[in-house]
């Protein structure tokens, strides 16, 4: 749409420089990147590339220099706003950015709203890009159980959706199987056909990628190192290869440590002795088989290569194999041992390296290595050394002290693969290692892998995408839908089809395999028929710059409810739980105490002293414990909380009383809990006043009830001063607000932990609406817990409803989305879930049951907590909600509640809006 | 079981708690500040009640009763009409109103025995029950004041001397310096071992484990060891810090048996959050459960209001809650200096309700990762 433009450069960089902390990741990049093109930027892991693409898109805040995107600056935030619709950023990461519970159909959806398309609009172009990208069989499946390939597939379409003018792809087709690679490159060609004004920038490691681009920017170490054309680039250094050419465009010093792999032949003398084997290795999930009858007998030091789409099985076989998953048929022995979850010492033997990366991201590399040469047991005094070496090995000593999630994927695989491999394992399980690792650093590992095999005789079991690794193994398997096709020696596979190449034979097997299959049971790998991606231009592109939009607002709505829905135990916990809470506070917080235990020291012994006891016991609060027999065991008694209450009669009481003389009975009260002690000493002040006026009639006669008055009390609102009457309409806005606060707080820190808040940062989306649209379902499902909660409080707990329900309904909205108001508040300084889970129970617990009125009355709280209570939304709400329930009170009655109520709605969403950032730091 | 897995297990949790600094500052507020604010708003006794007083007598006794009702158990009374009580109860102006009517004082010295009418807002329900018996103490004794100097009548002369052991003032800070300490303790530990299990979960960590040569009871221990000890140095520096510092709770019994006591609940509370993890598919629905677990462990544990009222089954459900047994030692000890002769039955209890709580988690835990 921008075709006038297309001469221009799409994008121009001035002295852009980024730094993390004291690491520099970009230094005085000046560049202009032509626009209408396939740009790539290519350079081993951890030169920038994917910092330089996050500037560009808009991700993140730019430090230094000048980044021209467009045509307008992208440290302006007015520019930001306009160019985003014509900007699509798909950030590295399988499927990073996509909603895992929500499926195909309604990721790509959820895109397309936030872009603003109308519904026939949205449909048209869904279908179309589902039907290219062969995704359409698939659409209601959920985005988290697609395989890799798919999920960027995916990706792929959540950015086309809206017609970018530039597509930015950070990486976008590592650990996507070679089938898949060329169908999504295919794709890109079709669409650029289509659309030719688009600029497409790409990052990526795989050199003979790199090929098929028109512009090339290689990087190294935050610098630009050479750009032009493949042929250029090939022309300037000389070399016959993209790989080598780039070897040779690097600085003297690195380039010199690449070596080509040297695979000595194996002996096979020892071949006997068997490391893995596998027999009717079987698993099944439900309905779907994912690995079927595999058999596998790998002799010990072979290198075994497993090769296959994306989704075939590969990861769950190794899974198998290191006990992780139970096989539902068949049987595995490693070391002639049969696989057994419980067998630790076979365990230590192994080295397994998992396909996502799956170390602590908390702690650094060194303390990663650290604790896992640790819990391999490995002799403390060995540890550093072989630190060291691990270091050198894989080339991560400069980034020892670094945390892993400052690392790129590159690194972070070497990271991966170094802890496999720290405790000199006699066997590794590698699923996918070299994914996302440039071809330097991949040949290294590999000649790594290659020496532990030769020299070590360590069986390696690796899985991969990469041809040029394949042939490096000694032996492969070829698996498709949970089968191994064939497994052969790489030239024995190659010979058998007759073929050109190993990915000849490869891709040729797999299109048998399919063929036969009449529903392809994962990926399809077959390219479908490419069809042309109409990208019509007759629906107007809709205005995307206004600061608020409607529909984008509810497109987030939409997508948290579907999320919501997509986790029924979340909302049933919700509901269910909140009666039940109400329940247990409505039954177990009872002022009116009762019960209480007490014992008298009796050292009179004589009717009258007897009489004053009875007076006590007699009554419901009371209920009498053997008598204490002398001071040690009344105070044995009351440290024990045994008693809370004893009595002391004096020696000669009853004589004394009788005659006038003045006599004292001791009352010593428990005052550990403060509140039972007032109540227990109102409750003995009144005995002893009832006791001495019935003694007083006795000794007097009537002329006693002369000095008599009575005191009638009233217990109003809640005559019968049931404590459920007075609590559960106070038990309702405590649970609006603890469950409401938790659920938003957690929506959001939750999109923060697991990547998908980059939306926020590249869509035109606005930060109110972000947060607007995620409130609102959560408002809703607080509603209607409201409803559910008013109901059971009549119903079940027989609470009679006095007042306006539309009054009290009124103020329940406001309430919940002031509720959930904080939760946003919460999380808007917030990132980790943990922290999320703790600061909203401490930031909306304690204020909730201490300062809002629940127990005691905000007028009578002091200091810091009266100022809390006069605030906090939770206090007007109790006001409203025993108002209306108990008093009989209408709106007109409540506007002083009413207003702080409304008041503090604009007050949290402002500030959530201000604290949460529009892009990352 | 190897020792030294659960050493180093330990120590990556608690270099991963250092690594959360906002964390970190939540735990130290809800330590700190959130203690100190809760305990300090904590009114002192029947601090401020609003009361007003509708005195249709206008007598010298009843201008006495009025102006024996004050600060800090009662705001300064209202003086109000009877037209104007019901709306300013309505509007919860006033927990109280006393109707004292007309010809009150000639109608009692004429020992026709007058009726003062006492009202009272019943949803305010701790003020509703302490405030009465104040204003009923109040009023008896004005009254027998004023008619023994008018009629010098005397009851007989027992007296009742009421003393409040172990906190005579019946101050709540005390009380609510430890509760909220108490509290404290059973949330951070349930969060930090189970939410911090979802964690590894869902970023894949745990899986990484168990193709270690470590045991899930190896993991797990590690876990309630290292988030035990932080809640526990974070209670007891809370304790000493803030609630015998800043505070001044003067504390009878032995602190290092009150920990010794916290570090068995805080054995059984991070089982427990274990196990809720265990149950539980995600972080949102871990943070429900959480607040399912916890509202009821602190309300009806006998820290908020006293076991007695409860009823029956409530107690006896709420015996099984490592809590209630927590709330009895601590007050025990704290409070009421006890010492170990008199708090072993609930030390024995919680270890015992901590290993049933561990052994539970760990058949769960086990079964969860397959």
């Amino acid at each position: 749409m921008n075709r006038d433009a297309a001469s221009a450069p799409a994008v121009r960089l001035h002295d852009v420089g980024l730094s993390y902390g004291p690491t520099r990741a970009l230094d005085g990049i000046t560049l202009d990147l032509p626009s209408g093109c396939m740009v790539a930027l290519i350079g081993p892991d951890g030169v920038g590339k994917s910092s330089l693409l996050s500037l560009i898109s808009g991700a993140r805040t730019i430090q230094g220099g000048r980044v021209e995107a467009l045509g307008g600056d992208m440290a302006n935030a007015a520019h930001r706003r306009r160019v985003c619709p014509r900007i699509a950023y798909m950030p590295q990461g399988l499927g990073k950015n996509l909603y895992p519970t929500l499926s195909v159909f309604e990721n790509v959806d959820f895109f397309g709203r936030l872009f603003g398309h109308a519904k026939a609009e949205r449909e048209r172009r869904i279908a179309e890009l589902l039907q290219s990208t062969g995704l359409a069989p698939f659409a209601g499946r959920p985005a988290g159980k697609l395989s890799g390939g798919m999920k960027q597939k995916l990706g792929l379409c959540c950015a086309l959706i809206h017609d970018p003018d530039l597509l930015i792809l950070d990486e976008p087709t590592t650990g996507v199987d070679p089938l898949s690679r060329r169908q999504f490159w295919d794709l890109i060609d079709t669409i650029r056909a289509e659309r030719t004004g688009m600029s497409v920038l790409v990052a990526t490691a795989y050199m003979e990628e790199a090929a098929r681009f028109d512009w090339l920017m290689a990087m190294d170490a935050g610098r630009v190192l050479a750009t032009g054309t493949p042929d250029e680039l090939l022309m300037q250094t000389g070399a016959p290869t993209l790989d080598d050419a780039f070897i040779a465009l690097l600085p003297e010093e690195q380039s010199s440590h690449h070596h080509a792999v040297v695979i000595p032949p194996r002996d096979t003398s020892h071949d006997d002795v068997l490391a893995i084997e596998a027999e009717g290795l079987t698993m099944r999930f439900g309905d779907f088989v994912a690995v079927d009858t595999v058999n596998l007998s790998i002799p010990r030091g072979e290198i075994f290569g497993f090769l296959g789409s994306n989704g075939c099985g590969k990861t769950t076989t190794m899974k198998m194999l290191t006990g992780l998953l139970e096989a539902s048929e068949g049987r595995a022995r490693l070391f002639g041992r049969e696989v057994d979850p419980r067998d630790i010492e076979t365990r230590r033997r192994v080295g397994y390296m998992s396909q996502a990366f799956s170390l602590y991201s908390e702690l650094t590399v060194r303390q990663n290595l650290d604790l896992h040469a640790r819990l391999f047991q490995m002799p403390a005094q060995a540890i550093p050394v072989r630190i060291a070496e691990m270091a050198q090995r894989f080339d991560l000593a400069e980034v020892m002290d670094a945390l892993p999630d400052a690392l790129p994927l590159g690194v972070r695989q070497r990271l991966s693969l170094a802890v496999a491999m720290v405790h000199s394992p006699e066997m590794l399980i590698l699923d996918e290692p070299t994914s996302g690792v440039d071809p330097i650093a991949r040949d290294a590992l590999w000649q790594i892998l290659v020496d532990l095999s030769r020299q070590d005789g360590v069986t390696i079991f690796i899985s991969t995408h990469f041809m040029n690794e394949a042939e490096r193994c000694d032996r492969i398997s070829l698996m498709h839908a949970g089968k191994v096709l064939v497994s052969d020696t790489p030239a024995g596979i190659v010979a058998r089809r007759g073929s050109a190449n190993l990915e000849e034979a490869f891709v040729a097997y797999l299109q048998d395999a399919i063929d036969e299959a009449a529903l392809p049971a994962s990926d399809p790998p077959t390219a479908p028929a490419m069809l042309p991606i109409h990208a019509t231009h007759a629906a107007p592109p809709p205005a995307t710059s206004r600061s608020f939009d409607l529909r984008r607002m509810l497109s987030y709505s939409q997508r948290e409810a579907l999320e919501l829905s997509r986790d029924p135990i979340r909302a049933t916990l919700a509901l269910i739980g909140s009666v039940i809470l109400m329940f247990v506070i409505g039954y177990g917080i009872n002022m009116d105490v009762e019960n209480l235990s007490f014992a008298v020291l009796d050292q009179d012994q004589t009717t009258v002293s007897q009489n004053y006891t009875l007076n006590l016991s007699g009554s419901r609060y009371f209920t009498e414990k053997p008598p204490v027999r002398d001071y040690a065991d009344l105070d044995r008694r009351m440290r024990a909380g045994e008693i809370s209450l004893a009595i002391e009669i004096p020696p000669g009481f009853g004589r004394d009383a009788a005659r006038g003389r003045p006599v004292a009975i001791a009352a010593w009260i428990d005052g550990a809990m403060p509140q039972r002690a007032e109540t227990i000493q109102g409750y003995v002040q009144g005995m002893h006043a009832h006791w001495l006026t019935e003694k007083a009639q006795l000794l007097l006669g009537k002329k006693a009830a002369l000095s008599s008055f009575a005191l009638e009390t009233r217990f109003r609102y809640n005559p019968d001063v049931a404590s459920l009457v007075a609590m559960v309409p106070a038990v309702i806005p405590l649970l609006l607000l603890l469950i409401p606060a938790m659920l938003a707080t957690l929506s959001v820190v939750r999109e923060k932990e697991l990547g998908s808040i980059v939306n926020l940062y590249v869509t035109p989306v606005t930060r109110t609406e972000f947060l607007l649209g995620k409130q609102l379902p959560y408002i809703g499902l607080a509603m209607i817990n409201f409803l559910l909660l008013t109901l059971a409080a009549v119903t079940v707990f027989g609470v009679p409803f006095t007042g306006s329900f539309g009054t009290f309904a009124l103020a329940a909205v406001i309430f919940v989305t002031a509720s959930t108001g904080i939760g946003l508040l919460i999380s808007s300084f917030i990132s980790s879930q943990i922290a999320a889970i703790f600061g909203t129970a401490i930031l909306t617990l304690l204020p909730a049951t201490q300062y809002s009125g629940m127990i005691d009355p905000v007028s009578s709280l002091q200091g810091a907590g009266a100022f809390i209570g006069q605030i906090y939304p939770a206090t007007h709400f109790m006001t409203i909600s025993r108002a209306t329930f108990s008093k009989a009170l209408g709106f007109g009655d409540l506007t002083g509640s009413f207003l702080p109520l409304l008041l503090s709605v604009p007050v949290l969403l402002g500030a959530s809006v201000l604290l949460l950032k529009k892009q990352a730091n | 079981m190897r020792v030294a897995n659960i050493v180093n297990l330990g120590f990556k949790e608690l270099r991963g708690l250092g690594r959360d600094p906002m964390l970190l500052l939540l735990i130290v507020y809800a330590f700190t500040a959130a203690i100190y604010t809760a305990a300090r708003a904590m009114p002192e006794t029947l601090n401020n009640a609003p009361i007003a007083i509708i005195d249709e007598d206008r007598s010298p006794l009843s201008s006495r009763i009025t102006g024996a009702f004050l600060p800090p158990y009662f705001s300064r009374p209202e003086i109000i009409t009877a037209a104007e009580m019901d709306r300013r109860m309505d509007a919860g102006l006033d927990t109280f109103s006393l109707d004292i009517p007309p010809n009150f004082q000639r109608d009692l010295l004429a020992g026709k025995a007058p009726t003062i009418q006492l009202n009272i807002d019943a949803t305010r329900m701790t003020q509703a029950f302490s405030g009465s018996g104040y204003i009923q103490s109040i009023v008896t004794a004005e009254v027998a004041e004023f008619s023994q100097r008018y009629r010098g009548t005397s009851t007989p002369p027992v007296d009742l001397v009421l003393r409040a052991r172990f906190n005579p003032e019946l101050n709540k800070t005390w009380f609510g310096a430890v509760m909220n300490v108490i509290n404290n303790i059973t949330m951070l530990s349930i969060v930090l071992t189970g939410a911090a299990l979802i964690r590894e979960r869902e970023h894949g960590t745990i899986e990484h484990l168990l193709v270690m040569p470590i045991t899930p009871f190896e993991i797990m221990i590690s876990k309630v060891w290292s988030m035990g000890l932080v809640v526990l140095v974070a209670s007891a520096l809370s304790l000493s810090l803030v609630v015998q510092g800043l505070l001044s709770v003067p504390i009878e019994g032995s602190v290092p048996l009150f920990l010794a006591g916290a570090a068995l609940h805080l054995f059984a509370t991070t089982s427990l959050g274990i196990f809720l993890a265990t149950i539980t598919g995600s972080m949102p629905q871990f943070g429900l459960l959480l607040m399912m677990v916890l509202l009821p462990l602190q309300v009806l544990s006998g820290g908020m209001t006293p076991r007695e009222s409860m009823p029956e089954a409530v107690q006896l459900i709420m015996l099984g809650a490592p809590n209630t047994h927590f709330v009895m030692l601590a007050q025990a000890i704290l409070y009421r200096g006890a010492g170990l002769g008199v708090v072993w039955p609930q030390f024995l209890t919680l270890a015992a309700i901590g290993s049933a709580l561990f052994i539970f988690a760990l058949g769960r835990f086990r079964k969860s990762l397959k």
